[in-house]
């Protein structure tokens, strides 16, 4: 990361902070809305109601994350730090979206297929292998998967279109 | 001595050849899952798991399967310590401590010095802690008999205290975190009554968030998108080590008993108190350095300095183990997974499990002996080996281990939803690790949830909804009082320095 420009804050700590602070916040709120929705009083015989238990963790958790979003926004000149800088956040999304991509393909094609084309790409785009170690290493990795998984664990793995041709699903 | 006739009659069920042969297989797995990036002891578990269902099914298969997986335990352990001396890449985050010294003395030269104090401080670290878990735990777990729910619940708020008050994260990010956990586990059906909760219509939802997957995702996927940031490239020092260098270094490690001992203790009580391995490392390497002859040399390649860290991280490891077996609450996250598994091949890990699976109980113990001396065997002999894994590209091992946590996390349910979740909690677990939310707390939550919920609301259904439960006697109002003090222990260290600054 020699370039100048790579190494510019995609975003800052204050930023991303607040960002998780208020995920939290939300997902806590959604907890005390069901929690509320199923009742959290106390009920004859049957003691506390389902909701009971998780409203006190909702209610926890956003009371936390005020505090944290509180603490976020104290943060101040040098305190606030690079959180991700460009270059490295290109590398993240570079691993994120195949691996979103390679999660969403199982159900098409199975595992196998996707971990193929997932690793494949992988070593061609990002390590510049020549076509024949691609090759090599993405299909040995899927044989000896299936090899370990469905033959010597038993346990069946997703399969697709690629499988059923070959008589394997 | 009860113990003794116990631990031999666990001797005899763990020195079949079939365990044996697993004690390896399952080292040499840990130490290639604790120097892989992005797998870690808890998720190489995690993963391996599943595959264990149909092995514990068969007669004697549950002692087999916690073989196994507990030998991938002691195995990562060890692992951690290769990629910290020779890579100045910390593996474990109980290994960072060890990079303080280790790397110098590799940088030296002296790599293979590095890695045989290292190992053999590991074995010894782990060695005391299992000795105490021989003698500690049937008297923890025959105390344990006698605790109705409110005791129960009590060990859990102590447990989740201890996180707020001894974490060195923000207090409340840990318990933002441990919250998240547990409203994650209270997602899906309620064990109490059968509603459903939290699922919001969706049928992936019904049984509710596994564990295992957010083990894997946070621990896993996270770990890879932060190594990421850090670049491709890792480079190494050269090791070798020879019976040479092995028994130079054996000649030299006596000198050291005092700090061996010293991080021992410090280990072995860390890893009772859940938070564990890491701070054990690091205080224990702190204090080393205070009380050594040459503490200002520290951090220049001094053995002693490698020797500290490594005892303190394994006898916290190991003894992290006694708190799961005997009450049932995990010292570590590792020790969650372990737990998990016990509940999910239908062994109620606690006091109980002392009384009807004495097999089970002692054969683990057993092999906490034998696992440790095989793993220093194994680390010892095939360090070329291992460290050659690290040399592989990692555009090359990255997407195979990404591959690995989807295997795993679809195993567990054969459901392809999970592999979705693995990439959501893997951008969680990034995000979390960047900004100070502690992992280990929300991954307890999740395993303990539900346990102590329903602890909880049979404590309440008990006294009418009185709270006034949880101090009802002498022992119960102990620990709740304990807990309630680490929980505000935070709050109390800030007021003290505020009072202390005002006065000053």
């Amino acid at each position: 990361m020699t370039e100048g420009h790579e190494v510019r804050a995609a975003f800052r700590q204050k930023g991303a902070e607040l960002a998780v602070a208020a995920l939290f916040f939300v997902l806590g709120a959604i907890v005390i809305v069901d929690s509320v929705r199923l009742g959290f009083g106390w009920q004859e015989i049957h003691g506390p109601r389902p909701g009971y238990f998780p409203f006190y963790i909702g209610l926890i958790m956003c009371l936390a994350s005020l505090i944290n979003m509180a603490r976020a926004l104290l943060l101040r000149g040098e305190r606030n730090k690079t959180f991700v800088e460009v270059g490295q956040l290109k590398m993240v999304l570079a691993v994120l979206v195949p691996t979103a991509a390679f999660a969403g393909l199982v159900t098409w094609i199975g595992i196998y297929v996707a971990a193929v084309l997932f690793i494949g790409f992988f070593m061609r785009w990002l390590g510049k292998y020549p076509w024949w170690k691609v090759a090599g290493v993405s299909l040995g990795t899927a044989v000896v998967f299936y090899l370990v998984f469905e033959k010597w664990f038993k346990v069946p793995l997703p399969k697709g279109p690629l499988e059923n041709l070959l008589g394997l699903g | 001595m009860d113990e003794i006739q116990s631990l031999m009659h666990g001797f005899s069920v763990a020195l079949s050849p079939t365990n044996i042969g697993l004690m390896f297989i399952g080292v040499i797995l840990g130490v290639i899952i604790g120097v892989l990036p992005g797998l870690g002891g808890a998720n190489g578990v995690a993963i391996l798991l599943p595959l264990t269902f149909g092995m514990a099914q068969t007669p004697g298969g549950a002692t087999s399967a916690i073989i196994l997986l507990s030998c991938i335990y002691w195995g990562a352990l060890f692992g951690g310590a290769i990629t910290s001396i020779l890579f100045n890449i910390p593996g474990e985050p109980w290994s960072v401590a060890t990079t303080f010294d280790g790397y110098p003395m590799a940088q030296q030269g002296r790599a293979g010095q590095a890695l045989t104090a290292a190992f053999t401080s590991s074995f010894v670290g782990a060695f005391c802690a299992v000795v105490m878990i021989t003698f500690l735990s049937p008297v923890v777990a025959n105390f344990a008999l006698a605790f109705g729910p409110p005791e129960f619940f009590a060990v859990y708020l102590l447990t989740f205290c201890a996180f707020v008050g001894t974490s060195k994260e923000p207090p409340f990010k840990t318990l933002a975190s441990m919250m998240l956990g547990f409203a994650l586990a209270a997602v899906g059906t309620d064990t109490v009554t059968g509603t459903l909760r939290l699922t919001f219509g969706s049928t992936h939802l019904l049984t509710g968030f596994d564990f295992l997957v957010a083990v894997i995702g946070l621990f896993g996927i996270g770990e890879i998108l932060l190594t990421l940031e850090e670049g491709l490239a890792f480079r190494g020092a050269q090791a070798k080590i020879n019976a040479r260098v092995v028994l130079d270094t054996w000649r030299e490690l006596p000198r050291y008993w005092l700090t061996s001992l010293r991080s021992t203790l410090v280990g072995c009580f860390m890893g009772i108190v859940p938070g564990g391995a890491t701070p054990a490392s690091f205080m224990s390497y702190g204090v080393a350095r205070r009380f050594s002859p040459d503490g200002d040399k520290f951090g220049t390649g001094k053995v002693e300095g490698v020797v500290a860290p490594e005892t303190a991280a394994h006898a916290a490891g190991t003894s992290a183990l006694l708190p799961m077996i005997t009450l049932g609450v995990p010292g570590s996250p590792t020790a969650a997974v372990l737990l998990g598994g016990l509940m999910i091949w239908g062994l109620q890990p606690g006091p109980l499990l002392f009384v009807e699976q004495k097999d089970f109980v002692w054969g683990l113990i057993a092999s906490m002996y034998l696992g440790n001396i095989a793993g220093l065997i194994v680390v010892l002999t095939c360090v070329p080996l291992f460290a050659a894994i690290l040399r592989v590209p990692f555009s090359v091992i990255a997407p195979i281990i990404v591959v690995i946590c989807a295997i795993g996390s679809f195993t567990v349910k054969n459901a392809i939803f999970d592999v979705w979740m693995m990439v959501v909690f893997g951008i969680l677990g990034y995000l979390f690790k960047k900004t100070q939310y502690p992992l280990a707390p929300l991954v307890l939550a999740i395993v303990l949830g539900d346990n102590a919920e329903s602890a909880f609301r049979q404590s309440m259904l008990m006294s009418q909804g009185q709270l006034g439960i949880l101090f009802a006697n002498a022992l119960v109002g102990t620990m709740t009082t304990l807990a309630l003090i680490l929980l505000l222990w935070p709050l109390l260290a800030w007021l003290y320095a505020k009072a202390r600054r005002a006065s000053a």
